[in-house]
């Protein structure tokens, strides 16, 4: 009904992936990386990871839309067993 | 030993209430009937309901919970997904969504009404909306007082600013707004927790390396110890487990939970709403690495450098006695502090707050930055908890107590008007509850023992109802009646072992009983519930008139042709999803056994 959520689920991903990556670029080097994920600046590789989750669900967003409007709104496919009573 | 969260940390957090309350608004628009605010005009995906059928339930208290568990018992806790609630999902999906859906039910008290009477319909809608709506409070008290304790952060002002965003979300767009946050919520846990669990272990050396700093085989293995309670630290032996947990309690709830199973109801189709538990169950067995692990993490984990405080001595792996980060607590996990400061102490052993070993791993091992994002995935899994209780919670009040008792025939218009004034006052209630458990503490612990021996009968109500026709409305009512008071009656007159009479039972003064453990307890309490009100129902339906069978059509299982499933791939087909699940749940168990 509505609209695909992929699409906010999408967009809200990129732009934490975008967030991170550039804080985990401008705080390079930064002692709380040894303190806290090992040494590894985990906001710049999971930021990575982020943008590419959210690269992925508007893709699947855009396929799904050149499938047709039909699948995302998902209309009833079988017919309605009639009501007995309510 | 605060952790100082940062700009970037609130502008994740903030970033993500952005889109919570943008969906919300986007989705208002297609509110137009009661059948779209409460049931998503039963158009939703199989995908999508799965998904959100999964994270409705994932609360934080699940998160939390199951952290705690894992530092306390190891992965034995995995229980809890691999056999309390897989097999119950496969078995909601595959035979009883047939008839939730097929009977085109509302609600799964409405359902009762029609397989029923009315009678057994307002004793389940009472119950569960009462429930429902205390819950969430629980819920709400839960995510303030972590949020105090970690971060510092006031305590009414967190719960009214989540509360007040969950009942903008579910007023503007009902259900499909409350899924859709699910799914989002869900995705937000995965992407927060993975990066957790990655470090955890690399920190710890691997599975191999954790194995060797527990140093207690019993928290590594999930079935070896479990032939006799005291050989393990849950205390409670498989038969038990299984019968108790796998079978009473986790069919209770996956079965026959409205927050649930509403998920599935609003599926697209019949095979969509019969895939969609099923679907779900993928990921949940997945989540014992992504919520356990990290609390068994913690019992063992060590930090150079927490906040500026001095770090104490690591531990030497295998050792029998663990130091700490924290005087008196175990890894990175801390003791419980009194009022004064000091750490609280129970027969001599120092009380360690469980609770807060998960929250104690994102602090430890998270930069700012990903901070925020494990924030950001802790604050989801409570909201999308309480989002769950909301929609549930109105569509319970509008259909099966307000138009059922109070007000039969009014316009559509004016129930989708009551589902969001329901929202508003349902969320009030939850808000009291939360202030009223921060007061009184053991207000909380009554409350969920009440909760628990309404919910341990429910499952055997159910089972008769959809695979026996000769069951009754009188069988039905009397034996959820009778297996409640059954849990009660079992409760009070046992004990755990080594507590007092009271909330933790043996309130009805002779003790029958003392079991090695709480969750013992529990379980039997369960089983007892169970067999009682299975026993009186069939009774008492033996005694009372049937109903004509033309009535139970599409109701019972003997009395409904099988569902339908031409034209669809083998992967989509539902029982297909099921056995690959098994085949992997047998894999898992045998893996960790």
């Amino acid at each position: 009904m509505g609209f695909d959520i992929r699409m906010p689920i999408g967009m809200l991903f990129m732009l934490f992936g975008i967030l991170l990556i550039a804080y985990g670029a401008a705080t390079q080097g930064n002692a709380m990386y040894a303190e806290h994920s090992l040494g590894v600046n985990m906001n710049l590789w999971w930021g990575i990871a982020l943008l590419c989750f959210g690269v992925v669900m508007l893709a699947l967003t855009r396929m799904r839309r050149k499938q047709g409007p039909a699948r995302t709104t998902g209309k009833q496919r079988e017919p309605e067993r009639p009501a007995t009573r309510h | 030993m605060r952790p100082e969260p940062h700009l970037i940390d609130y502008a994740i957090i903030l970033l993500y209430f952005v889109f919570v309350l943008g969906i919300g608004f986007v989705l208002k628009k297609y509110m137009k009937t009661s059948t779209d605010f409460f049931l998503s005009g039963r158009s939703i995906p199989a995908w999508i309901a799965g998904l959100a059928f999964l994270s409705a339930n994932l609360g934080a208290q699940e998160v939390i919970g199951m952290g705690a568990s894992g530092a306390k018992y190891g992965i034995s806790t995995s229980h809890f997904y691999w056999i309390g609630a897989v097999p119950a999902m496969l078995f909601v999906g595959i035979f009883m969504m047939p008839f939730y859906y097929g009977s085109r039910a509302r609600s799964v008290p409405e359902y009762l009404k029609l397989r029923f009477d009315e009678k057994t319909r307002g004793f389940n809608a009472i119950s569960f909306a009462v429930m429902t709506v205390f819950s969430s409070g629980v819920s709400m008290y839960a995510m303030g007082k972590l949020l105090q304790l970690l971060l510092g952060w006031n305590f009414t002002a967190a719960i009214l600013i989540s509360a007040l965003i969950v009942l903008a979300y579910t007023f503007l767009g009902g259900l499909t707004s409350a899924i859709y946050n699910e799914v989002l919520q869900f995705f937000l846990i995965v992407m927060g927790f993975i990066p957790l669990v990655y470090l955890g272990l690399r920190d710890v050396g691997g599975w191999d390396g954790l194995k060797a700093r527990i140093a207690n085989d019993a928290m590594v293995h999930s079935w070896k110890y479990m032939g006799h309670a005291s050989a393990n630290p849950m205390g409670v032996e498989w038969f038990g487990m299984l019968m108790g947990l796998a079978f009473v309690l986790s069919f209770g709830y996956w079965c026959t939970d409205f927050l649930v199973v509403q998920r599935a109801m609003a599926a697209d189709s019949m095979t969509a709403a019969r895939r969609t538990p099923v679907i779900a169950a993928f990921p949940k067995m997945a989540f014992p690495f992504l919520v356990i692990l990290p609390g068994m993490i913690a019992g063992v984990a060590t930090s150079p450098n927490l906040h500026g405080a001095v770090a104490q001595e690591n531990a030497v792996a295998g050792s029998a006695t663990q130091s700490s980060f924290f005087t008196g607590g175990k890894g990175i996990i801390p003791p419980k502090y009194d009022a004064a400061g000091k750490p609280v102490t129970a027969d001599g052993n120092v009380v360690l707050d469980y609770d807060l070993a998960t929250p104690m791993m994102l602090v430890r091992y998270f930069p700012s930055g990903l901070l925020g994002l494990g924030l950001c995935a802790l604050i989801a899994s409570f909201m999308s908890g309480m989002a769950g209780n909301t929609t549930a919670f109105n569509t319970v009040w509008t259909y099966d107590i307000y138009q059922s008792y109070i007000n039969k025939t009014a316009s559509d218009q004016h129930y989708l008007w009551m589902g969001r004034a329901s929202t508003i006052f349902g969320l009030g209630i939850s808000l009291m509850a939360a202030f009223v458990a921060k007061e009184f503490n053991n207000i909380l612990d009554v409350l969920q023992l009440v909760f628990a021996f309404v919910n341990a009968p429910l499952f055997a109500t159910f089972m008769l109802g959809m695979f026996w026709k000769r069951s009754t409305g009188h069988g039905a009512f009397w034996g959820l009646l009778g297996g409640t008071v059954a849990a009660a009656t079992h409760y009070g007159l046992t004990l755990p072992a080594g507590a007092v009479a009271g909330v933790k039972g043996g309130y009805l003064g002779p003790i029958l009983h003392v079991y090695p453990s709480e969750m013992a307890q529990n379980f039997w309490t369960a089983i007892f519930a169970w067999v009682g009100c299975f026993t009186l129902t069939i009774v008492i339906s033996l005694l009372t008139a049937p109903r004509p069978e033309e009535e139970l059509k599409g109701l019972v299982y003997s009395l409904t042709a099988k569902p339908e499933e031409s034209g669809i791939e083998w992967y989509q087909k539902p029982a297909t999803l099921a056995m690959i699940v098994l085949v992997l749940l047998l894999g898992l168990n045998l893996v960790f056994w």
